[in-house]
Protein backbone atom coordinates (compact mmCIF):
# COMPACT_ATOMS: atom_id res chain seq x y z
CA UNK A 1 0.00 0.00 0.00
CA UNK A 2 2.80 2.41 0.95
CA UNK A 3 5.33 0.75 -1.33
CA UNK A 4 5.31 3.56 -3.90
CA UNK A 5 6.46 6.14 -1.41
CA UNK A 6 9.09 3.82 0.01
CA UNK A 7 10.43 3.17 -3.48
CA UNK A 8 10.42 6.85 -4.29
CA UNK A 9 12.44 7.52 -1.15
CA UNK A 10 14.85 4.83 -2.23
CA UNK A 11 15.35 6.33 -5.66
CA UNK A 12 15.71 9.85 -4.43
CA UNK A 13 19.28 9.79 -3.21
CA UNK A 14 19.82 13.41 -2.36
CA UNK A 15 21.98 15.23 -4.91
CA UNK A 16 24.82 17.41 -3.65
CA UNK A 17 23.77 20.59 -5.41
CA UNK A 18 21.68 22.52 -2.95
CA UNK A 19 19.10 23.78 -5.48
CA UNK A 20 18.35 20.31 -6.82
CA UNK A 21 18.40 18.96 -3.30
CA UNK A 22 15.81 21.55 -2.26
CA UNK A 23 13.68 20.66 -5.27
CA UNK A 24 13.71 17.00 -4.40
CA UNK A 25 12.81 17.69 -0.78
CA UNK A 26 9.79 19.67 -2.04
CA UNK A 27 8.87 16.85 -4.43
CA UNK A 28 9.13 14.23 -1.68
CA UNK A 29 7.12 16.38 0.72
CA UNK A 30 4.33 16.81 -1.84
CA UNK A 31 4.33 13.08 -2.53
CA UNK A 32 4.20 12.32 1.19
CA UNK A 33 1.40 14.83 1.77
CA UNK A 34 -0.64 13.34 -1.09
CA UNK A 35 -0.06 9.84 0.24
CA UNK A 36 -1.12 10.93 3.76
CA UNK A 37 -4.30 12.57 2.40
CA UNK A 38 -5.16 9.40 0.47
CA UNK A 39 -4.74 7.43 3.71
CA UNK A 40 -6.91 9.94 5.57
CA UNK A 41 -9.63 9.77 2.91
CA UNK A 42 -9.64 5.99 2.95
CA UNK A 43 -9.79 5.92 6.77
CA UNK A 44 -12.66 8.43 6.87
CA UNK A 45 -14.64 6.12 4.58
CA UNK A 46 -14.12 3.31 7.11
CA UNK A 47 -15.62 5.36 9.99
CA UNK A 48 -18.96 3.72 9.16
CA UNK A 49 -17.46 0.45 10.46
CA UNK A 50 -16.44 2.00 13.81
CA UNK A 51 -19.61 0.79 15.56
CA UNK A 52 -19.22 -2.86 14.66
CA UNK A 53 -18.49 -4.86 17.83
CA UNK A 54 -14.83 -5.67 17.11
CA UNK A 55 -13.98 -2.20 15.79
CA UNK A 56 -15.89 -0.64 18.71
CA UNK A 57 -13.53 -2.33 21.15
CA UNK A 58 -10.45 -0.98 19.37
CA UNK A 59 -11.95 2.52 19.18
CA UNK A 60 -12.69 2.37 22.93
CA UNK A 61 -9.09 1.33 23.65
CA UNK A 62 -7.78 4.23 21.59
CA UNK A 63 -10.19 6.66 23.28
CA UNK A 64 -8.85 5.49 26.64
CA UNK A 65 -5.21 5.84 25.57
CA UNK A 66 -5.77 9.28 24.04
CA UNK A 67 -8.06 10.66 26.71
CA UNK A 68 -7.57 9.10 30.11
CA UNK A 69 -3.84 8.40 29.87
CA UNK A 70 -3.15 12.01 28.85
CA UNK A 71 -5.10 13.58 31.70
CA UNK A 72 -2.18 13.87 34.13
CA UNK A 73 0.12 15.91 31.95
CA UNK A 74 -2.76 17.95 30.52
CA UNK A 75 -3.92 18.85 34.04
CA UNK A 76 -0.53 20.24 35.02
CA UNK A 77 0.06 22.08 31.73
CA UNK A 78 -3.47 23.58 31.61
CA UNK A 79 -3.37 24.74 35.19
CA UNK A 80 0.00 26.45 34.85
CA UNK A 81 -0.89 27.94 31.45
CA UNK A 82 -3.87 29.69 33.07
CA UNK A 83 -1.77 30.77 36.03
CA UNK A 84 0.99 32.23 33.81
CA UNK A 85 -1.56 34.01 31.61
CA UNK A 86 -3.27 35.53 34.65
CA UNK A 87 0.00 36.60 36.21
CA UNK A 88 1.43 38.21 33.07
CA UNK A 89 -1.74 40.03 32.04
CA UNK A 90 -2.59 40.89 35.64
CA UNK A 91 0.77 42.55 36.29
CA UNK A 92 0.38 44.74 33.19
CA UNK A 93 -3.28 45.56 33.87
CA UNK A 94 -2.44 46.49 37.45
CA UNK A 95 -0.47 49.47 36.10
CA UNK A 96 -3.80 50.83 34.84
CA UNK A 97 -5.82 49.61 37.80
CA UNK A 98 -7.62 47.13 35.55
CA UNK A 99 -6.48 43.83 37.06
CA UNK A 100 -10.11 42.82 37.56
CA UNK A 101 -10.21 42.24 33.80
CA UNK A 102 -7.83 39.29 33.92
CA UNK A 103 -10.93 37.04 33.89
CA UNK A 104 -11.77 38.22 30.38
CA UNK A 105 -8.19 38.01 29.15
CA UNK A 106 -7.55 34.52 30.49
CA UNK A 107 -10.89 33.13 29.33
CA UNK A 108 -10.74 34.50 25.80
CA UNK A 109 -7.10 33.54 25.27
CA UNK A 110 -7.70 30.05 26.69
CA UNK A 111 -10.83 29.15 24.74
CA UNK A 112 -9.78 30.80 21.47
CA UNK A 113 -6.12 29.82 21.30
CA UNK A 114 -4.25 28.38 24.23
CA UNK A 115 -6.69 25.58 25.07
CA UNK A 116 -6.65 23.85 21.68
CA UNK A 117 -3.03 24.84 21.04
CA UNK A 118 -1.60 23.47 24.28
CA UNK A 119 -3.78 20.36 24.13
CA UNK A 120 -2.65 19.78 20.54
CA UNK A 121 1.02 20.09 21.43
CA UNK A 122 0.71 17.72 24.39
CA UNK A 123 -1.26 15.13 22.43
CA UNK A 124 1.12 15.36 19.44
CA UNK A 125 4.12 14.83 21.72
CA UNK A 126 2.61 12.03 23.80
CA UNK A 127 -0.07 10.20 21.78
CA UNK A 128 1.13 11.11 18.26
CA UNK A 129 4.68 9.99 18.91
CA UNK A 130 3.43 6.77 20.54
CA UNK A 131 1.23 6.01 17.52
CA UNK A 132 4.13 6.61 15.12
CA UNK A 133 6.44 4.40 17.19
CA UNK A 134 3.87 1.60 17.43
CA UNK A 135 2.91 1.59 13.76
CA UNK A 136 6.56 2.09 12.75
CA UNK A 137 7.60 -0.95 14.75
CA UNK A 138 4.74 -2.92 13.23
CA UNK A 139 5.88 -1.87 9.75
CA UNK A 140 9.52 -2.86 10.17
CA UNK A 141 8.58 -6.17 11.82
CA UNK A 142 6.27 -6.98 8.88
CA UNK A 143 3.08 -6.93 10.96
CA UNK A 144 1.52 -4.44 8.54
CA UNK A 145 2.50 -6.68 5.62
CA UNK A 146 0.91 -9.62 7.47
CA UNK A 147 -2.34 -7.65 7.83
CA UNK A 148 -2.33 -6.78 4.12
CA UNK A 149 -1.75 -10.40 3.14
CA UNK A 150 -4.68 -11.40 5.37
CA UNK A 151 -6.70 -8.81 3.39
CA UNK A 152 -7.15 -6.75 6.56
CA UNK A 153 -6.87 -3.14 5.49
CA UNK A 154 -4.49 -1.26 7.86
CA UNK A 155 -6.45 1.95 7.27
CA UNK A 156 -9.58 0.32 8.66
CA UNK A 157 -7.92 -1.84 11.32
CA UNK A 158 -5.32 0.61 12.65
CA UNK A 159 -5.74 4.15 11.30
CA UNK A 160 -9.52 4.58 11.61
CA UNK A 161 -9.75 3.84 15.40
CA UNK A 162 -6.87 6.25 16.10
CA UNK A 163 -8.39 8.91 13.86
CA UNK A 164 -11.79 8.62 15.57
CA UNK A 165 -10.21 8.63 19.03
CA UNK A 166 -8.15 11.76 18.38
CA UNK A 167 -10.95 13.63 16.60
CA UNK A 168 -13.37 12.85 19.46
CA UNK A 169 -10.98 13.27 22.39
CA UNK A 170 -9.24 16.47 21.31
CA UNK A 171 -12.28 18.75 21.80
CA UNK A 172 -13.15 17.01 25.09
CA UNK A 173 -9.61 17.45 26.36
CA UNK A 174 -9.62 21.04 25.11
CA UNK A 175 -12.72 21.81 27.21
CA UNK A 176 -10.92 20.27 30.19
CA UNK A 177 -7.80 22.37 29.45
CA UNK A 178 -9.91 25.52 29.13
CA UNK A 179 -11.67 24.92 32.43
CA UNK A 180 -8.47 24.16 34.34
CA UNK A 181 -6.69 27.14 32.77
CA UNK A 182 -9.50 29.46 33.77
CA UNK A 183 -9.53 28.02 37.32
CA UNK A 184 -5.73 28.38 37.50
CA UNK A 185 -6.05 32.02 36.41
CA UNK A 186 -8.72 32.60 39.04
CA UNK A 187 -6.53 31.21 41.81
CA UNK A 188 -3.61 33.46 40.78
CA UNK A 189 -6.03 36.40 40.57
CA UNK A 190 -7.37 35.71 44.06
CA UNK A 191 -4.05 34.94 45.75
CA UNK A 192 -1.53 37.17 43.93
CA UNK A 193 -3.45 40.04 42.37
CA UNK A 194 -6.22 40.67 44.85
CA UNK A 195 -9.08 39.93 42.41
CA UNK A 196 -12.00 38.28 44.18
CA UNK A 197 -13.03 34.93 42.70
CA UNK A 198 -16.64 36.11 42.11
CA UNK A 199 -15.40 39.20 40.26
CA UNK A 200 -13.06 37.02 38.20
CA UNK A 201 -15.90 34.66 37.25
CA UNK A 202 -18.28 37.52 36.40
CA UNK A 203 -15.61 39.09 34.24
CA UNK A 204 -14.72 35.79 32.63
CA UNK A 205 -18.29 35.06 31.54
CA UNK A 206 -19.25 38.59 30.49
CA UNK A 207 -17.18 39.05 27.34
CA UNK A 208 -16.52 35.54 26.06
CA UNK A 209 -18.89 34.53 23.25
CA UNK A 210 -20.17 31.18 22.10
CA UNK A 211 -18.30 31.71 18.83
CA UNK A 212 -14.99 31.72 20.74
CA UNK A 213 -15.81 28.33 22.19
CA UNK A 214 -16.98 26.85 18.88
CA UNK A 215 -13.95 28.07 16.95
CA UNK A 216 -11.66 26.73 19.67
CA UNK A 217 -13.35 23.34 19.58
CA UNK A 218 -13.29 23.31 15.78
CA UNK A 219 -9.54 23.88 15.97
CA UNK A 220 -9.24 21.01 18.43
CA UNK A 221 -11.01 18.61 16.04
CA UNK A 222 -8.79 19.72 13.15
CA UNK A 223 -5.66 19.34 15.29
CA UNK A 224 -6.79 15.83 16.29
CA UNK A 225 -7.18 14.86 12.63
CA UNK A 226 -3.77 16.38 11.81
CA UNK A 227 -2.02 14.48 14.62
CA UNK A 228 -3.68 11.18 13.70
CA UNK A 229 -2.88 11.57 10.01
CA UNK A 230 0.73 12.59 10.49
CA UNK A 231 1.43 9.94 13.14
CA UNK A 232 -0.20 7.07 11.28
CA UNK A 233 1.36 8.03 7.96
CA UNK A 234 4.82 8.39 9.44
CA UNK A 235 4.42 5.05 11.20
CA UNK A 236 3.14 3.19 8.15
CA UNK A 237 5.93 4.52 5.88
CA UNK A 238 8.74 3.70 8.31
CA UNK A 239 11.85 2.11 6.83
CA UNK A 240 15.24 0.96 8.07
CA UNK A 241 14.47 -0.71 11.38
CA UNK A 242 14.90 0.91 14.78
CA UNK A 243 16.58 4.01 13.30
CA UNK A 244 13.56 4.48 11.06
CA UNK A 245 11.16 4.17 13.99
CA UNK A 246 13.07 6.89 15.83
CA UNK A 247 12.98 9.07 12.71
CA UNK A 248 9.23 8.53 12.25
CA UNK A 249 8.59 9.49 15.87
CA UNK A 250 10.67 12.66 15.63
CA UNK A 251 9.08 13.66 12.32
CA UNK A 252 5.61 13.13 13.76
CA UNK A 253 6.24 15.57 16.58
CA UNK A 254 7.92 18.19 14.37
CA UNK A 255 5.36 18.05 11.53
CA UNK A 256 2.42 18.01 13.96
CA UNK A 257 3.78 21.02 15.87
CA UNK A 258 4.35 23.00 12.69
CA UNK A 259 0.95 22.12 11.25
CA UNK A 260 -0.82 22.98 14.52
CA UNK A 261 0.82 26.41 14.48
CA UNK A 262 0.13 27.15 10.81
CA UNK A 263 -3.39 25.70 10.66
CA UNK A 264 -4.25 27.31 14.01
CA UNK A 265 -3.33 30.71 12.59
CA UNK A 266 -5.31 30.07 9.39
CA UNK A 267 -8.45 29.08 11.31
CA UNK A 268 -8.17 32.16 13.57
CA UNK A 269 -7.79 34.38 10.52
CA UNK A 270 -10.71 32.68 8.77
CA UNK A 271 -13.12 33.29 11.67
CA UNK A 272 -11.96 36.62 13.11
CA UNK A 273 -10.89 38.77 10.16
CA UNK B 1 -0.30 -22.47 -10.01
CA UNK B 2 2.08 -19.51 -9.61
CA UNK B 3 3.92 -18.19 -12.62
CA UNK B 4 6.48 -15.42 -12.90
CA UNK B 5 6.81 -14.03 -16.40
CA UNK B 6 9.88 -11.89 -17.06
CA UNK B 7 9.79 -10.09 -13.72
CA UNK B 8 12.20 -7.22 -13.20
CA UNK B 9 12.34 -5.24 -9.97
CA UNK B 10 14.68 -2.43 -8.98
CA UNK B 11 14.90 -1.22 -5.38
CA UNK B 12 17.02 1.75 -4.30
CA UNK B 13 18.73 1.83 -7.70
CA UNK B 14 19.73 -1.84 -7.53
CA UNK B 15 18.19 -4.47 -9.80
CA UNK B 16 16.99 -7.11 -7.35
CA UNK B 17 15.16 -9.31 -9.87
CA UNK B 18 16.34 -9.32 -13.47
CA UNK B 19 13.97 -10.80 -16.06
CA UNK B 20 12.99 -13.71 -13.79
CA UNK B 21 10.59 -16.37 -15.10
CA UNK B 22 9.55 -19.61 -13.42
CA UNK B 23 6.50 -21.65 -12.45
CA UNK B 24 5.39 -23.26 -9.22
CA UNK B 25 3.19 -26.25 -10.14
CA UNK B 26 0.08 -27.01 -8.07
CA UNK B 27 0.71 -29.25 -5.06
CA UNK B 28 4.47 -28.87 -5.12
CA UNK B 29 6.90 -27.35 -2.64
CA UNK B 30 9.37 -25.06 -4.34
CA UNK B 31 12.26 -23.95 -2.17
CA UNK B 32 14.08 -20.76 -3.10
CA UNK B 33 17.67 -20.61 -1.87
CA UNK B 34 20.44 -18.11 -2.31
CA UNK B 35 22.79 -15.77 -0.54
CA UNK B 36 21.54 -12.86 1.58
CA UNK B 37 20.30 -10.04 -0.63
CA UNK B 38 19.94 -12.32 -3.65
CA UNK B 39 16.25 -11.44 -4.09
CA UNK B 40 14.58 -14.46 -2.45
CA UNK B 41 12.23 -12.57 -0.13
CA UNK B 42 11.47 -9.99 -2.84
CA UNK B 43 10.43 -12.87 -5.10
CA UNK B 44 8.17 -14.23 -2.37
CA UNK B 45 6.60 -10.83 -1.73
CA UNK B 46 5.75 -10.40 -5.43
CA UNK B 47 3.50 -13.46 -5.12
CA UNK B 48 1.15 -11.59 -2.77
CA UNK B 49 1.78 -8.16 -4.28
CA UNK B 50 3.62 -6.79 -1.27
CA UNK B 51 5.90 -5.68 -4.09
CA UNK B 52 4.80 -4.85 -7.62
CA UNK B 53 7.16 -5.63 -10.51
CA UNK B 54 8.65 -2.84 -12.61
CA UNK B 55 7.85 -5.03 -15.60
CA UNK B 56 6.53 -8.53 -16.11
CA UNK B 57 3.51 -10.42 -14.80
CA UNK B 58 2.82 -12.60 -11.77
CA UNK B 59 -0.09 -15.01 -12.20
CA UNK B 60 -1.89 -17.11 -9.62
CA UNK B 61 -3.68 -19.66 -11.75
CA UNK B 62 -5.46 -17.52 -14.31
CA UNK B 63 -5.48 -14.41 -12.11
CA UNK B 64 -2.89 -11.69 -12.70
CA UNK B 65 -2.09 -10.69 -9.13
CA UNK B 66 0.62 -8.20 -10.09
CA UNK B 67 -2.02 -5.91 -11.65
CA UNK B 68 -4.87 -6.58 -9.20
CA UNK B 69 -6.34 -3.86 -7.00
CA UNK B 70 -8.96 -3.43 -4.28
CA UNK B 71 -11.48 -6.23 -3.79
CA UNK B 72 -9.94 -8.31 -6.57
CA UNK B 73 -6.55 -8.25 -4.83
CA UNK B 74 -8.18 -9.12 -1.49
CA UNK B 75 -9.88 -12.13 -3.11
CA UNK B 76 -6.59 -13.33 -4.59
CA UNK B 77 -4.68 -12.84 -1.35
CA UNK B 78 -7.23 -14.97 0.49
CA UNK B 79 -5.85 -17.95 -1.43
CA UNK B 80 -2.57 -17.49 0.46
CA UNK B 81 -1.21 -18.06 3.92
CA UNK B 82 2.12 -16.44 4.70
CA UNK B 83 4.61 -17.23 7.45
CA UNK B 84 6.85 -14.20 7.83
CA UNK B 85 10.48 -14.36 8.88
CA UNK B 86 9.84 -12.88 12.32
CA UNK B 87 6.34 -14.43 12.58
CA UNK B 88 4.83 -10.88 12.45
CA UNK B 89 2.35 -11.51 15.26
CA UNK B 90 0.40 -8.53 16.57
CA UNK B 91 2.00 -7.84 19.93
CA UNK B 92 -1.11 -6.62 21.75
CA UNK B 93 -3.14 -9.72 20.90
CA UNK B 94 -2.85 -13.07 22.63
CA UNK B 95 -1.82 -16.21 20.76
CA UNK B 96 -5.48 -17.20 20.42
CA UNK B 97 -6.51 -13.75 19.18
CA UNK B 98 -3.65 -13.67 16.68
CA UNK B 99 -4.64 -16.98 15.13
CA UNK B 100 -8.34 -16.09 15.28
CA UNK B 101 -7.79 -12.69 13.64
CA UNK B 102 -8.30 -13.71 9.97
CA UNK B 103 -11.35 -15.79 10.91
CA UNK B 104 -12.91 -12.93 12.86
CA UNK B 105 -12.14 -10.34 10.20
CA UNK B 106 -12.87 -12.30 7.04
CA UNK B 107 -15.51 -14.92 7.90
CA UNK B 108 -18.95 -15.07 9.51
CA UNK B 109 -18.09 -18.02 11.76
CA UNK B 110 -19.51 -18.07 15.28
CA UNK B 111 -17.15 -17.68 18.25
CA UNK B 112 -17.57 -21.41 19.02
CA UNK B 113 -16.52 -22.39 15.50
CA UNK B 114 -13.60 -19.95 15.60
CA UNK B 115 -12.45 -21.36 18.95
CA UNK B 116 -12.59 -24.93 17.65
CA UNK B 117 -10.69 -24.09 14.46
CA UNK B 118 -8.02 -22.08 16.26
CA UNK B 119 -7.44 -24.74 18.90
CA UNK B 120 -7.21 -27.43 16.20
CA UNK B 121 -4.48 -25.50 14.39
CA UNK B 122 -2.59 -24.71 17.60
CA UNK B 123 -2.78 -28.36 18.63
CA UNK B 124 -1.26 -29.33 15.28
CA UNK B 125 1.78 -27.23 16.22
CA UNK B 126 1.90 -28.22 19.90
CA UNK B 127 0.96 -24.70 20.95
CA UNK B 128 -2.43 -25.31 22.57
CA UNK B 129 -1.03 -24.52 26.04
CA UNK B 130 -0.03 -20.99 25.01
CA UNK B 131 -3.43 -19.66 23.95
CA UNK B 132 -3.56 -16.91 26.57
CA UNK B 133 0.05 -15.81 26.26
CA UNK B 134 1.20 -12.71 24.43
CA UNK B 135 3.84 -12.96 21.67
CA UNK B 136 6.40 -11.18 23.87
CA UNK B 137 6.14 -14.07 26.35
CA UNK B 138 7.07 -16.65 23.68
CA UNK B 139 10.43 -17.79 22.33
CA UNK B 140 11.27 -17.19 18.66
CA UNK B 141 10.43 -20.79 17.79
CA UNK B 142 7.08 -20.63 19.55
CA UNK B 143 6.24 -17.37 17.78
CA UNK B 144 7.04 -19.01 14.44
CA UNK B 145 4.70 -21.90 15.25
CA UNK B 146 1.92 -19.46 16.15
CA UNK B 147 2.65 -17.58 12.91
CA UNK B 148 2.33 -20.83 11.02
CA UNK B 149 -0.95 -21.62 12.79
CA UNK B 150 -2.25 -18.22 11.67
CA UNK B 151 -1.01 -18.85 8.11
CA UNK B 152 -2.94 -22.14 7.83
CA UNK B 153 -6.06 -21.20 9.82
CA UNK B 154 -8.01 -20.15 6.70
CA UNK B 155 -7.05 -23.41 4.93
CA UNK B 156 -5.24 -21.62 2.09
CA UNK B 157 -4.40 -23.21 -1.27
CA UNK B 158 -0.88 -21.77 -1.22
CA UNK B 159 1.44 -21.15 1.71
CA UNK B 160 4.52 -18.94 1.51
CA UNK B 161 7.24 -19.43 4.09
CA UNK B 162 9.94 -16.79 4.60
CA UNK B 163 12.83 -18.42 6.46
CA UNK B 164 10.58 -20.80 8.43
CA UNK B 165 13.42 -22.48 10.32
CA UNK B 166 15.89 -19.64 10.82
CA UNK B 167 16.80 -19.09 14.45
CA UNK B 168 15.10 -22.31 15.57
CA UNK B 169 16.64 -25.19 17.46
CA UNK B 170 17.16 -28.28 15.27
CA UNK B 171 14.26 -30.20 16.84
CA UNK B 172 11.73 -27.39 16.26
CA UNK B 173 13.18 -26.80 12.79
CA UNK B 174 12.55 -30.44 11.87
CA UNK B 175 9.02 -30.20 13.32
CA UNK B 176 8.32 -27.27 10.99
CA UNK B 177 9.88 -29.16 8.05
CA UNK B 178 7.68 -32.14 8.82
CA UNK B 179 4.59 -29.97 8.97
CA UNK B 180 5.38 -28.32 5.62
CA UNK B 181 5.86 -31.76 4.09
CA UNK B 182 2.61 -33.05 5.64
CA UNK B 183 0.64 -30.07 4.33
CA UNK B 184 1.85 -30.93 0.83
CA UNK B 185 1.51 -34.69 0.96
CA UNK B 186 -1.80 -34.89 2.89
CA UNK B 187 -3.66 -31.74 1.81
CA UNK B 188 -1.99 -31.04 -1.54
CA UNK B 189 -1.10 -27.49 -0.52
CA UNK B 190 1.26 -25.64 -2.82
CA UNK B 191 4.18 -24.16 -0.93
CA UNK B 192 6.99 -21.74 -1.66
CA UNK B 193 9.75 -21.69 0.93
CA UNK B 194 12.59 -19.20 1.17
CA UNK B 195 15.48 -20.52 3.23
CA UNK B 196 19.25 -20.56 3.69
CA UNK B 197 19.05 -24.02 5.21
CA UNK B 198 19.89 -26.43 2.38
CA UNK B 199 19.39 -29.52 4.55
CA UNK B 200 15.84 -28.37 5.15
CA UNK B 201 15.42 -27.42 1.47
CA UNK B 202 16.54 -30.84 0.27
CA UNK B 203 14.22 -32.55 2.75
CA UNK B 204 11.01 -30.68 1.96
CA UNK B 205 11.41 -29.36 -1.57
CA UNK B 206 10.02 -31.04 -4.66
CA UNK B 207 11.99 -28.44 -6.61
CA UNK B 208 14.85 -26.22 -5.52
CA UNK B 209 15.52 -22.91 -7.17
CA UNK B 210 18.62 -20.86 -6.57
CA UNK B 211 18.67 -17.10 -7.14
CA UNK B 212 21.93 -15.21 -7.45
CA UNK B 213 22.34 -11.58 -8.47
CA UNK B 214 18.65 -11.29 -9.32
CA UNK B 215 18.70 -14.22 -11.75
CA UNK B 216 17.73 -17.86 -11.42
CA UNK B 217 20.90 -19.92 -11.68
CA UNK B 218 19.29 -23.30 -11.05
CA UNK B 219 15.78 -24.73 -10.86
CA UNK B 220 15.76 -28.49 -10.41
CA UNK B 221 14.62 -31.43 -8.34
CA UNK B 222 16.65 -31.98 -5.15
CA UNK B 223 18.56 -34.81 -6.78
CA UNK B 224 19.42 -32.76 -9.86
CA UNK B 225 20.18 -29.73 -7.71
CA UNK B 226 22.98 -31.40 -5.79
CA UNK B 227 24.33 -32.79 -9.04
CA UNK B 228 24.19 -29.38 -10.73
CA UNK B 229 27.30 -28.35 -12.65
CA UNK B 230 26.64 -24.70 -11.90
CA UNK B 231 29.57 -23.26 -9.94
CA UNK B 232 27.43 -20.98 -7.78
CA UNK B 233 25.27 -23.93 -6.78
CA UNK B 234 28.30 -26.05 -6.04
CA UNK B 235 29.83 -23.34 -3.86
CA UNK B 236 26.53 -22.97 -2.02
CA UNK B 237 26.30 -26.73 -1.45
CA UNK B 238 29.90 -26.93 -0.25
CA UNK B 239 29.36 -24.02 2.15
CA UNK B 240 26.84 -26.21 3.98
CA UNK B 241 29.01 -29.33 3.76
CA UNK B 242 26.72 -31.01 1.27
CA UNK B 243 28.52 -33.05 -1.34
CA UNK B 244 27.18 -35.03 -4.27
CA UNK B 245 27.81 -38.20 -2.38
CA UNK B 246 27.49 -38.65 1.32
CA UNK B 247 26.14 -36.00 3.59
CA UNK B 248 22.92 -35.16 1.72
CA UNK B 249 21.88 -38.82 1.55
CA UNK B 250 22.66 -39.11 5.26
CA UNK B 251 20.75 -35.92 5.87
CA UNK B 252 17.71 -37.22 4.04
CA UNK B 253 17.71 -40.40 6.10
CA UNK B 254 17.85 -38.32 9.27
CA UNK B 255 15.04 -36.11 8.03
CA UNK B 256 12.99 -39.14 7.16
Amino acid sequence: MFENLKNLNGYMDMPRRSFRRFGRIILLSCHGAGDALMMLGSSVLYIRTAFRPRARHEVAVQLFITGIKSLGVITVVAFFTGMILALQTGLELRRFGQEVNIGTAVTIVMIREMGPFMTGLIIAASVGSAIAAQLGTMTVSEEIAALEVMSINPNRFLVMPRLVALAVMMPILTIYTNLLGIVGGGIVGATQLGVAMQAYIDNATRYAENKDLYVGLFKAVVFGIIIATVACHQGLTTREGAVGVGRATRRTVIISFLMILVVGYMITRMFYI
Amino acid sequence: MISFEQITKTLGGKTVLDDVSFEVPRGETVVIVGLSGAGKSVTLKHMVQLFSPDCGTVRIGEDVISAAKGAELERMRQRFGVLFQGAALLQWLTVFENVALPLREKTDLSEEEIEKTVLDKLRLLNMEDAVDKFPADLSGGMQKRVGLARAIVMNPEIILYDEPTSGLDPVTARLIDQLIENLRSELGITSVVVTHDLHSALAIGTRIMMIDGGKIVENATPHDFIHSENETVQRFLESQYITRRGSWEKGMQTHG
